[in-house]
C-alpha cells in the first residue's frame, strides 16, 4: 500500500464518516476524526515531500478507467512529483492546522460534524486536483473545490447575505471554468488526449497550427493558454473575475483561511505552473498574465487602503498576492511562484485565523473601526498578527521578505517592457501592502478602545486550541522563506529539486539586478511601520484629512472600483428586463 | 432461437396490467394490486439485468432477434437489440417499478387502473426500443400517447384536461408525417424491415423529405424548441409518477428514435441538416435555461432544464463522432434518473405542503436534512458537476461538437454556467433560508419508502460518475458501426456527385 492513498483517501474517509455517521459518532468524536485523518495524511505528505527533495522520487499511480470513449481516455490518477508534492505539504499541513482551530471556532455552532464533514471533502478534492495527471481530473478537483467552497460559504444557511455569496462564487466560477472547459476541449482536438505528459510531448510539434474562430485566426497554442488562463482567474480571483472573492467571507473564518486563503483560490498559480511546458510556448500567454497579475496585485492593493470589515481587507490582500504569484508565472519564474505560494500559505492562513480570533474575542464584530487598544487583553494573538503582518509585508528575514523580493527581481530581470513594469508596480504594491496590514493592525490593537457593545474588561484571549495552530503557522511564516528558498528557487539546488515538473525554455537569468533596487522594497517596507504608526495611531486628524482631501478617491476605493454596480448593471439588471418577456412568454402559445 | 427475451420483456407487463385490470376490487385490493404490479414490474427489471448479461457489447449486429410475419409481405413483428438500445430497455424497467413505489397519497381514486396505465407504457416504451420494423416501432411509438395522456387527464391536477388535450394533439401532429414517411418507405422500398433497409440504403432524393417527416415527430417529443410548450404544461399537471414517466423514459424515444431512424436510415440528409439541429439545440440549451431561470414553479422549472439538457442530447446525436454519441446515449440515461429523481423530491414535498410554488418554500434544510443531502446530489447532477452521471455525457457532447465546431461548443457551453445558476438558485430558495411559513416546521422529514426509493437513484447517479465504463463499454461497438455506416454513406454519395 503506497502512502499516495492514505493520504487522499484518508480525508474523504473522514467526511464520509463525519457527514453520514456524525450523528452517532457525536460532534466532539467527529472532530478528532476528521483533525486525526487530515493530520496523519499531513504526516505522509511530509514524508513524500522529503522523499522528493531527497531521493528525487516520483511516482503515477492509476487507481483505474474513469472515461473511455473511443479515442478519448481518461484515468484516475495519482501523480507525485516536486511540484504535487509541495502542493501536498501546503493544502495538508493547513487543512489539518484548520480543522484543529475550528473545534474551538465553532464550538457554539450546532452543526459541527457537517462543517468538519465539509473541510474534509473540500481537503479530498483540493489533494485530487494537485496530484492529477491529466487536465480531466484536475477538472473535478477543481469543481469539487468549488463546490465544498459554495457549501462552506453558504455555511450560516439562515443569512440571506450568506446564500448570495455563495452562489455568487460558485457562478462566476463557473464562468472562468468555462473558459478551462474549451481550454481542454481545445486541447483534446489538438493533441487527442488529456494526459499531461503525452500533450506537454506534443505541444513544440505543434506551434504553428491555427484556428479560425469567426473569421479570425488564432495560433492554438496561445489559444489554449488564454482559455486554461481565465479558469485560473475566476478560480484565483484576479481582476475582472474577482468579485466573489470579498464576498466569500460570509462563511466562517477558517473556511476564509483554508479556501480563500491558503489553497483553493491558489490552484489558477498551480494550473499555470503546471502547465509550463505549454505556457513556455506562447509569449502572448505570459504577458496577459504578467499584465492581469500586476493589475490585480495593485488594484486590490488599493482598495484594501479604505476597507473597513477586517476580514475583507485580509481578502483584498489575498487577491494582491495571488497577483504576484500570476506575475511571477507570467515572467518565467514559476518555481518563485510556487515559493510564494508556500510562504504566503502559512503567513495568509495565519492572518485569517489570527482575525478569527480577534473576531471570536469581539462577538462577532468584524469592523475594525469597533476595535481598538486591546493588545494587551490579547496578547498571544496580537504577537502571532504582528508575525504574519510582518511576513506578509516582506520585513527582512521573514518568509514573506525571500519570496515576494525574488519576484520582483525576477520581473526586473525579464528585461523586456513587461518585465520593469510590472517590477515598478511590484514594488510600489509592496508599500501599499504594508500600509494596508499596519492599518489594520494599528487600528484593531492599538490606539483607543472603540466598542461601545462590549465592555474593554470583557475580552478575553482565545483557547489553547485556537492559539496553538495558529502558533504552528507562525513558525512556518517566520522559517519558511529562508529554510526553502535555495530548494524552491536557489540557482542549481531548485533546477535538482523541480526536475521535469517545471519546464523552462531559457534558464532564469542568473543576474542580480543593481543593489539600491534590491535595497528599495525593504527600506520601504521598514519605513512604513513609523509612518502608518504615526497616521493612524498617534494623529488620526491626517487620516481624516487625507479622506476628506481626496473624497472621490476614496470613494472610489471604498467602494472597490465599483466592479460590483457594474456588473449589476450589466448582467443583473438586463436579466430582469428580460424576465419581463420570458414571463409574457404566453404570446407565443399555440393552442 | 432460444428463449423469446425481448418479448418476454414487453408481455410481461402486459399481462400483469391485464391481470390487475380484470381482479376483483375489494376493500383492500389496492394495496394488493399495488404489490403485484410491484412484483411484475420488478421481475422485469431483474429480466432486463439478465439480458444485459447475456448481452454481447464487442459485435455490432442485433441481437436476440425474434421474427414472426404479421400481416404477410407487408409486417413482421421483429424485434432485436444493440448497443444503443439495450441501455433504454434496462432505464425503463428500472423506472417503473420505482414510479409504483412512489404512487401513494397523491392518486385518490382509481389506484387499480392508475397502476394498469404504468405497467401497459412500460410494455409500449420496452417494445419501442427494440423494434426492428418501422410498422411495430410506430405502433409502439404511438401507443405510448395513450396511458400518458390517461394518466395526465385522469389524475392530473386543475388544468389536466387542457394540459392532456395539448400533449395529445401536439405529439400527434408530428407523429402523423412521420406514418406518411414510413408508408412512403415501404412504396419506395418494398419493405419496412430496419436491417433491411440498412443494408439497402436509402436513394439519397427520397432522404430529404422522410428525414424532415421524422424530425417533425421527434422534434415534438424531444421536445425540441420552439415545439417544447407542450411539456411544461403536461408536468404541471401530471400525477409525480406521471411527470417521472415522462421525463425519464417518454422524452428518451425521440432521442433513440434520431440515432436509429434519422441518422441510421437518412445519413446523407442528416449531413444536410445539421445546421438546422445545431440552431436548434443551441436555442434550447441557452434560451430555456434562460426561461427556466426566472420559473416560480418548481415542476416548470425542471421541466424546462429538461428541454436544456435534451438539448445537450440533440447536439450531440449530430456531431457523428464517437464522443459526441455515446455522450448522447449517456445524457439520456443519466437524465432519465436525474429529471426522475427531481420530479420525485418535488413530489416529496407537494404532498406535504400541496403546493409546487417556489416562494412557499424555504429553511427546509433544518425541518427536512435528509431530504436536503439527497436533493443536492440530484441538483449536482443536473448542474453537472464532475462525480455525477451529468457531467460524464455533457462532456462528452461537448468533445464531440468541439471537432465539428469551436464556436457551437462555446456557446454549448454556456448552458453549463446557466443550469449552475438556476439550479443553484432553485435549491437556495427551496432548501436554504428562514422559515417563511409555519407548515413548514411541521413537515416529516423522509419516511423509509421515500429514503429507499431516492437513494436508488442517488447511488447509479455518483455511481456512474466516477466510473462510467459499464454504460460506455456497452453501446461502444454499436456506436463505431453507426458512425462507420455513416461515413461510408456521406463518402459514396461524393462520389456519385
Amino acid at each position: 500500500m503506497e502512502f499516495e492513498y492514505l493520504i487522499i483517501f484518508l480525508p474523504l474517509v473522514g467526511a464520509i464518516i463525519s457527514g453520514f455517521f456524525g450523528k452517532f459518532l457525536g460532534s466532539r468524536n467527529s472532530e478528532i476524526l476528521t483533525s486525526l485523518f487530515v493530520s496523519i495524511s499531513s504526516i505522509f505528505s511530509f514524508l513524500i515531500f522529503y522523499k522528493v527533495f531527497n531521493e528525487g522520487y516520483i511516482n503515477n499511480l492509476d487507481i483505474f478507467t474513469w472515461i473511455n470513449s473511443g479515442s478519448f481516455n481518461v484515468n484516475w490518477s495519482i501523480k507525485v512529483d516536486a511540484l504535487s508534492s509541495v502542493m501536498l505539504v501546503v493544502v495538508t499541513l493547513v487543512s489539518s492546522v484548520v480543522h484543529i482551530y475550528s473545534i474551538g471556532y465553532m464550538s457554539h455552532d450546532p452543526h459541527k460534524q457537517r462543517f468538519m464533514s465539509y473541510l474534509s471533502l473540500f481537503t479530498f478534492s483540493m489533494l485530487m486536483l494537485v496530484t492529477s495527471d491529466n487536465f480531466l481530473q484536475l477538472f473535478f478537483g477543481w469543481e469539487g473545490v468549488g463546490l465544498c467552497s459554495y457549501f462552506l460559504i453558504g455555511f450560516w444557511f439562515k443569512k440571506e447575505s450568506a446564500n448570495a455569496a455563495a452562489i455568487k462564487a460558485f457562478v462566476v466560477n463557473r464562468v472562468g471554468d468555462f473558459g478551462f472547459a474549451l481550454g481542454i476541449f481545445l486541447i483534446f482536438y489538438l493533441f487527442g488526449t488529456v494526459n499531461y505528459v503525452e500533450v506537454f510531448e506534443l505541444v513544440p510539434k505543434s506551434l504553428d497550427v491555427n484556428l479560425n474562430f469567426l473569421g479570425l485566426n488564432f495560433n492554438a497554442i496561445n489559444l489554449i493558454c488564454i482559455l486554461l488562463f481565465i479558469g485560473a482567474m475566476g478560480k484565483s480571483a484576479q481582476i475582472f473575475l474577482h468579485t466573489w472573492l470579498p464576498d466569500a467571507m460570509e462563511g466562517p473564518t477558517p473556511v476564509s483561511a483554508l479556501i480563500h486563503a491558503a489553497t483553493m483560490v491558489t490552484a489558477g498559480v498551480f494550473l499555470v505552473v503546471r502547465c509550463s511546458p505549454i505556457y513556455e510556448y506562447s509569449p502572448l500567454a505570459l504577458n496577459i498574465i504578467t499584465i492581469v497579475g500586476m493589475s490585480t496585485a495593485f488594484f486590490a492593493a488599493t482598495i484594501a487602503l479604505a476597507q473597513d470589515d477586517i476580514k475583507k481587507i485580509i481578502a483584498y490582500s489575498t487577491c494582491s498576492q495571488l497577483g504576484y504569484m500570476f506575475f511571477a508565472a507570467g515572467v518565467g519564474a514559476y518555481n518563485v511562484a510556487m515559493f510564494h505560494l508556500f510562504t504566503h500559505a502559512f503567513f495568509k492562513a495565519l492572518l485569517f485565523l489570527g482575525s478569527g480570533s480577534i473576531i471570536h474575542s469581539f462577538k462577532d464584530e468584524q469592523n475594525i473601526n469597533l476595535m481598538g487598544g486591546v493588545w494587551k487583553k490579547l496578547p498571544y494573538t496580537w504577537l502571532l498578527m504582528i508575525i504574519g503582518t510582518l511576513a506578509l509585508t516582506g520585513f527582512p528575514f521573514l518568509s514573506g521578505f525571500y519570496s515576494k523580493d525574488a519576484i520582483i527581481e525576477f520581473a526586473y530581470l525579464r528585461g523586456n517592457t513587461v518585465g520593469y513594469f510590472a517590477a515598478g508596480i511590484g514594488v510600489f504594491t509592496a508599500l501599499l501592502t504594508s500600509i494596508y496590514s499596519w492599518r489594520l493592525m494599528f487600528k484593531t490593537f492599538h490606539g483607543d478602545y472603540n466598542n461601545k457593545n462590549l465592555n474593554i474588561s470583557s475580552m478575553h484571549e482565545s483557547p489553547m486550541v485556537m492559539i496553538i495552530p495558529l502558533i504552528i503557522l507562525a513558525i512556518g511564516a517566520i522559517f519558511s522563506g529562508f529554510l526553502f528558498k535555495d530548494l524552491f528557487i536557489g540557482i542549481e539546488s531548485s533546477s535538482n529539486f523541480w526536475k521535469n515538473s517545471i519546464f523552462f525554455l531559457e534558464p532564469l537569468s542568473q543576474d542580480h539586478p543593481p543593489s539600491w533596487f534590491i535595497l528599495l522594497t525593504p527600506i520601504l517596507v521598514i519605513l512604513s511601520i513609523p509612518t502608518a504608526y504615526y497616521i493612524f495611531v498617534k494623529n488620526i486628524k491626517i487620516t481624516h484629512e487625507i479622506v476628506n482631501g481626496n473624497l472621490p478617491l476614496y470613494n472610489f476605493l471604498k467602494n472597490k472600483w465599483y466592479f460590483d454596480e457594474l456588473y449589476n448593471y450589466l448582467f443583473v439588471n438586463t436579466s430582469k428586463k428580460d424576465r419581463l418577456i420570458f414571463l409574457e412568454k404566453n404570446r407565443f402559445k399555440i393552442y | 432461437m432460444g428463449f423469446p427475451i425481448l418479448s418476454s420483456l414487453i408481455l410481461l407487463p402486459l399481462l400483469g396490467a391485464i391481470f390487475i385490470f380484470f381482479s376483483k376490487s375489494k376493500s383492500n385490493a389496492h394495496l394488493t394490486s399495488k404489490y403485484l404490479a410491484l412484483f411484475v414490474s420488478f421481475s422485469n427489471f431483474i429480466l432486463s439485468l439478465y439480458l444485459w448479461h447475456l448481452f454481447d457489447p464487442s459485435i455490432a449486429e442485433f441481437q436476440f432477434l425474434e421474427e414472426q410475419s404479421w400481416i404477410k409481405g407487408f409486417v413482421n413483428y421483429k424485434v432485436g437489440i444493440d448497443g444503443i438500445s439495450i441501455l433504454f430497455i434496462i432505464l425503463t424497467a428500472f423506472i417503473a417499478p420505482l414510479c409504483i413505489v412512489s404512487v401513494n397519497s397523491t392518486v385518490k381514486y382509481r389506484l387499480k387502473d392508475f397502476l394498469v396505465a404504468i405497467l401497459v407504457m412500460e410494455s409500449l416504451m420496452i417494445g419501442v426500443f427494440c423494434s426492428l420494423d418501422l410498422v411495430i416501432f410506430y405502433l409502439f411509438f404511438e401507443g405510448g400517447l395513450i396511458p400518458m395522456f390517461l394518466i395526465i387527464g385522469i389524475w392530473g391536477g386543475e388544468r389536466r384536461v387542457y394540459s392532456a388535450f395539448k400533449f395529445f394533439l401536439y405529439t400527434l401532429l408530428g407523429s402523423v408525417l412521420m406514418l406518411v414517411a414510413i408508408i412512403s418507405i415501404y412504396w419506395i422500398t418494398g419493405s419496412t424491415d430496419i436491417t433491411y433497409l440498412y443494408n439497402l440504403g436509402i436513394d439519397a432524393k427520397y432522404q430529404y423529405l422522410l428525414w424532415l417527416a421524422f424530425f417533425s415527430s421527434f422534434a415534438v417529443k424531444t421536445p425540441m424548441w420552439p415545439v417544447h410548450t407542450w411539456l411544461p404544461d403536461a408536468h404541471v399537471e401530471a400525477p409525480t409518477a406521471g411527470s417521472v414517466l415522462l421525463a425519464a423514459i417518454l422524452l428518451k424515444m425521440a432521442g433513440y428514435g434520431f440515432i436509429r431512424f434519422s441518422v441510421g436510415l437518412f445519413p446523407i440528409a442528416s449531413e444536410y441538416f445539421i445546421p438546422l439541429i445545431y440552431i436548434l439545440s443551441l436555442i434550447a440549451i441557452i434560451y430555456t435555461s434562460l426561461v427556466a431561470l426566472m420559473q416560480e414553479d418548481m415542476k416548470k422549472l425542471i421541466a424546462y432544464s429538461s428541454v436544456a439538457h435534451m438539448g445537450f442530447v440533440t447536439l450531440g446525436i449530430f456531431t457523428f463522432t464517437q464522443q459526441g454519441l455515446e455522450g448522447s446515449i449517456f445524457q439520456m440515461i443519466s437524465h432519465g434518473l436525474v429529471s426522475a429523481a427531481l420530479f420525485l423530491s418535488v413530489g416529496v414535498v407537494y404532498e406535504r405542503m400541496h403546493t409546487r410554488l417556489i416562494s412557499n418554500y424555504g429553511g427546509l434544510v433544518s425541518i427536512m436534512p435528509k431530504y436536503a443531502i439527497v436533493l443536492m446530489v440530484f441538483t449536482l447532477g443536473a448542474v453537472g458537476l464532475p462525480g455525477t452521471s451529468g457531467f460524464i455525457g455533457e462532456f462528452l457532447i461537448l468533445i464531440g461538437a468541439f471537432k465539428k465546431s469551436f464556436l457551437v461548443a462555446a456557446i454549448a457551453s454556456i448552458g453549463v454556467i446557466l443550469s449552475a445558476a438556476y439550479m443553484l438558485w432553485l435549491y437556495k430558495r427551496v432548501v436554504f433560508g428562514e422559515i417563511k411559513k409555519d407548515e413548514i416546521k411541521k413537515m416529516p422529514d423522509l419516511n423509509r419508502a421515500e429514503i429507499f426509493i431516492l437513494s436508488l437513484l442517488v447511488l447509479p447517479i455518483i455511481f456512474f460518475g466516477f466510473y462510467p465504463e459499464p454504460l460506455l463499454s456497452t453501446t461502444e461497438i454499436s456506436i463505431e458501426n453507426l458512425i462507420e455506416m455513416y461515413n461510408t454513406n456521406i463518402n459514396l454519395n461524393l462520389v456519385e456527385k
